[in-house]
């Protein structure tokens, strides 16, 4: 199958396609297809993505099953995927039947419902899979616009400013970034990442409105791609769109929001910032790294104050995000490998947080964490798997959050001893509001009048959760499955990276001063 | 040497004759009864010297001594004009007719107009220019006012009228100084006057003919008529207004700074990017709280003048492409867009405020997503095709050294984002309302919403097959 990649990506689009064109009908009979069809199209997507992790051949450290096609304005329309990429797009792939198979008891505007994440799925995929710049920005932004309408139409009561909020936030990120990218192709005549990844872009320094920029035009291009990256990631302090973003989305758009969509800004920073802008990343990392510190203890606190579950999540998941960017920007192996194994991991882990509140959400139609206590007397198997991604989520060894967390921490500590003294403090503060919430929702007596007779999970539940347990307890206790895929890749790019550092006078002295010459 | 010249201006003489051909021919007969039929005729002359223009010829010729030109440039926009035009004539049949404005000199004014652009952009003579200028907005001052016994029809027109001719007095007043400081009007004459150095005297009429080219393209600050006239004029014709004029317009814009100013491109790259800077910003800033459909998309298209300055800004070959190809998309969006504006019917009414497309979606899925696609691609959200529109834009401005300028319009659409972002949200998340506007309006404007939103998703696949005349076109301008 020479185009392997693009019948993957466009599967749930033409699913989308045809749920749009010839599904007719509002009737009970019309949304059972609807669902129907969603979740066949995304398991297909899933079944067909496994023939790519077959052929993939992890020590290949280039784009594998490659395809190419010449577009307009001299762009291409390119695919292929290497060991940074495969994962993520195995994680969606993933994902999406999942979140198709828990949205089962939506019942408003179904058919439009499916295929805005039908859409979504085609978007997010030929995110990881473009090899063309601009090829990139178009799938990177025009996810947007489901996103945008599954959290308008679909939320809860405070939708429209949550949407809102959402999207220009997002869109305010990226256009700087899109300019940067104008810059890049001017500067490199082509507009193929495979290319640029070895396009030494310029960074003599010069003067700008009278102010030094050290690094030059790489450090103002690193500027501009975090602008988009730092927002989507998100990273304190341009986080604050995630929680409104959160609460207000349906349980299947936070699943898709937290588990995929917070990865294309880590994705981003992997594929763009750092093998391309390698001065630009040694100017601005420190900051990145103070900022991620701040991040995890910052947003934790937060995280203990809420009374909102989704919120909480939220909040740890921006947390759990700021190690993915301490990771990225230690620049060594154990910090970029932990910080892919962290996005990978926190992908099964925040999904499975936002189907636990899910579960109870249906039962109750409340997120407020006074309005539940005692549920473990009711819901035994509900309390079980709730507390499993709880401990997960904290990263008690055993489970693939310790893996991910320890690896980053590892990285830093050979960097930056006091960001990873301040990061490390950030595993207590996890452990306290997780486990504080455990206590308040599952924990203690069943004396609340209202769920006197809510019951357990259902089979449906339990089958959604099944594989998101196998996967975190497999990766917490055999992480070579995810190590040994993206190692040889990783190792690669460090390579690419130290060459370039090396010789812009790193070995020498301080890259920054060395950069002026 | 007479035949060749007249076979030069072919198009213009042919639709020029037919106009006053329809025009007697509906006087002698029976006048208002026909108009229906020769508006359709009308669109069916410009569809097929359009299709002349495209596939007949392929050099550049001029006539009469110089003082017109047939380029691929001239071609390419004339092309967009006669397409545009023929489209809005159509979409504005029904609406017309069941508001008893259907006329027969509307199709013969259209057809005026369309040779007056016709001329403007095939102008290498400033004189020639001021009558191509004026053919069409005399045209065009009829038409707004077409409603005589509204109030607001009639202001629209003659505000149009006296903006209108305030603009051509700047014109004329900086043509003048050129014709003074350079000997000559004609373009080869003051771009050999121009070079390097220009006298003051010729920078004098440079900005008076830059600040008269503003106001026929509505860009900020000369901009002022815009949203009064859009609201004013009947529907179809401010959908006219919306297309046709402002490439022809844009189009007189390049020809001018390129033919006649092109050795002083550094002189006018500053008057252009300022121009476009203010665009895109009131543009975006001033339709936030407009509340009329019409008004805002007064705003909406004054900004995307602004983008298509942008690519002119630049001042390179490229730009002048970049320009040439965002116009055509702006010219599919606004089709589409009004031909909906059109479609907002209630008891016969048109219902231009925007709070009535309230939860549309549920009366209309269909065209809702159509709507859907080009208000995402007005905002210039990718994969829809108005986003490719300002990359070509923003990477001829960067190209040209105007870094700043890309960086400026980003942000300008991002607050431009909120308005369209809007509509979306009233029209799939807004309030229910108790009486929604219905589903219905005339075939030709469903066809035309719908067939311009598939267009924005498939022109994706199809814009290569625009990219290559439209670089053809801007090498013949820019020497």
């Amino acid at each position: 199958m020479a185009n392997l990649l693009s019948i993957v990506t466009f599967l749930p689009a033409l699913a989308a396609l045809i749920l749009a064109v010839l599904l007719r009908g509002d009737d009970a009979a019309a949304n059972r297809n609807a669902k129907w069809l969603a979740l066949f199209a995304t398991s297909a997507t899933f079944l067909i993505s496994l023939v790519i992790l077959v052929q993939f051949d992890p020590n290949d450290t280039g784009f594998q099953m490659v395809e190419a096609r010449p577009w307009m304005l001299g762009l291409q329309y390119k695919l292929g995927v290497d060991g940074i990429s495969v994962l993520f797009v195995m994680l969606t792939t993933f994902i999406m039947p999942l979140a198709i198979a828990a949205s089962w008891t939506v019942e408003t505007r179904v058919k439009e419902y499916m295929i805005a994440f039908l859409i979504l799925e085609t978007l997010i995929l030929g995110v990881f899979m473009s090899l063309d710049l601009v090829l990139f920005y178009v799938f990177f932004e025009a996810g947007l616009i489901p996103m945008f309408l599954i959290i308008g139409i679909w939320g809860g009561a405070n939708r429209i400013y949550a949407s809102f909020k959402f999207f220009l936030y997002t869109f305010l990120g990226s256009v700087l970034m899109l300019v940067a990218m104008v810059a890049m192709i001017a500067d490199a005549q082509t507009s193929d990442i495979e290319v640029m990844l070895t396009h030494p872009f310029s960074y003599a320094g010069f003067d700008l409105l009278g102010i030094h920029i050290v690094g030059g035009a790489q450090t103002l291009m690193f500027l501009a791609f975090f602008a988009s990256f730092a927002v989507k990631m998100p990273m304190w302090p341009v986080h604050t769109w995630l929680p409104d973003a959160h609460v207000q989305a349906p349980t299947a758009g936070s699943v898709v929001l937290a588990a995929i969509l917070l990865k294309l800004g880590g994705y981003g920073f992997l594929r763009f910032s750092l093998p391309m802008f390698p001065i630009g990343s040694e100017v601005i990392g420190p900051l990145v790294l103070w900022l991620s510190a701040i991040a995890i203890v910052y947003t934790s606190l937060v995280a203990l104050v809420q009374d909102d579950m989704k919120k909480l999540i939220a909040y740890s998941s921006v947390a759990h995000m700021g190690y993915v960017t301490m990771g990225i920007f230690s620049v060594n192996q154990q910090g970029l490998d932990g910080a892919i194994f962290q996005m990978l991991s926190h992908g099964f882990i925040s999904a499975a947080l936002f189907l636990c509140v899910g579960v109870i959400y249906d039962r109750m139609h409340t997120r407020d964490i006074d309005a539940y206590g005692g549920l473990v007397n009711r819901m035994p198997a509900y309390a079980l798997i709730f507390l499993l991604f709880t401990m997960a989520n904290v990263g008690l060894p055993g489970t693939s959050g310790f893996i991910g967390e320890f690896l980053t921490l590892v990285g830093i500590f050979q960097v930056n001893t006091w960001v990873a003294v301040i990061a490390t403090s950030g595993v207590i503060l996890s452990a306290a509001y997780a486990l504080w919430l455990y206590r308040r929702v599952v924990m203690g007596d069943l004396i609340k009048e209202s769920l006197r007779t809510i019951s357990d999970m259902t089979l449906r539940e339990r089958a959604i959760f099944a594989p998101l347990v196998v996967m975190t307890l497999l990766l917490g206790v055999y992480p070579a499955l995810i190590l040994d895929v993206i190692g040889p890749s990783v190792e690669a790019l460090l390579g690419h990276v130290n060459m370039a550092l090396d010789a812009a006078g790193h070995g020498t002295g301080d890259v920054r001063l060395a950069a002026d010459h | 040497m007479m035949s060749a010249d007249l076979a030069t201006l072919a198009p213009e003489i042919v639709i020029a004759l037919y106009a006053m051909a329809a025009l007697v021919f509906a006087v002698y007969t029976r006048k208002d009864a026909l108009a229906g039929s020769l508006l359709w005729v009308t669109a069916a002359v410009f569809v097929a010297v359009a299709v002349y223009l495209g596939f007949g010829r392929d050099t550049t010729t001029e006539a009469f001594g110089g003082l017109v030109v047939d380029d691929s440039f001239a071609r390419f926009a004339k092309v967009i004009i006669l397409l545009s035009a023929a489209a809005v004539l159509v979409m504005g049949q029904g609406y017309l007719a069941g508001r008893g404005l259907l006329r027969f000199e509307y199709p013969a004014l259209i057809a005026l107009a369309v040779v007056g652009m016709m001329v403007m952009v095939s102008a290498k003579n400033l004189m020639t220019l001021y009558m191509g200028l004026e053919l069409q907005s005399l045209s065009l001052y009829v038409v707004a006012s077409m409603r005589r016994d509204s109030l607001r029809s009639t202001e629209a027109g003659m505000k149009y009228f006296v903006l209108g001719a305030l603009s051509s007095g700047l014109l004329l007043y900086g043509s003048s100084l050129v014709y003074g400081f350079a000997g000559t009007t004609q373009f080869d004459g003051i771009i050999a006057a121009a070079q390097g150095q220009a006298p003051l005297g010729l920078l004098f009429g440079l900005v008076f003919v830059a600040s008269g080219l503003a106001f026929k393209v509505s860009a900020v600050p000369f901009h002022m008529w815009t949203p009064d006239v859009y609201e004013g004029s009947p529907a179809p014709v401010t959908a006219f207004f919306a297309t046709a004029p402002k490439v022809a317009a844009v189009a007189l814009f390049a020809r001018v700074m390129h033919d006649a100013f092109g050795g002083i491109v550094g002189d006018w790259q500053q008057i252009v990017a300022l121009l476009s800077l203010l665009s895109m910003f009131w543009g975006a800033i001033a339709a936030i709280g407009q509340t009329n459909i019409k008004r805002l998309l007064a705003y909406s298209s004054i900004a995307h003048m602004g983008f298509a300055l942008m690519g002119l800004a630049s001042g390179t070959e490229f730009g002048v492409s970049a320009m040439l190809i965002y116009m055509a998309i702006y010219v599919t969006m606004n089709v589409g867009t009004f031909a909906f504006v059109m479609l907002l019917e209630r008891d016969g009414q048109l219902v231009t405020d925007i709070s009535a497309l309230h939860m549309y979606a549920m009366q209309a899925p269909g065209k809702a997503l159509a709507v859907l696609a080009l208000f995402f691609s007005l905002a210039g959200v990718p994969p829809f095709l108005g986003f490719f529109g300002k990359l070509y834009v923003l990477r001829a401005a960067y190209d040209g050294g105007l870094a700043w300028l890309a960086i400026a319009g980003v942000i300008a659409s991002v607050i431009g984002a909120y308005y369209y972002l809007r509509i979306v949200y009233f029209m799939y998340f807004g309030k229910e309302q108790d009486d929604p506007i219905p589903s219905g309006g005339t075939l030709v404007n469903q066809g035309l919403v719908t067939g311009c939103g598939i267009a924005m998703l498939g022109g994706v696949l199809v814009l290569y097959y625009v990219e290559i005349p439209a670089l053809a076109a801007a090498i013949s301008l820019v020497q």
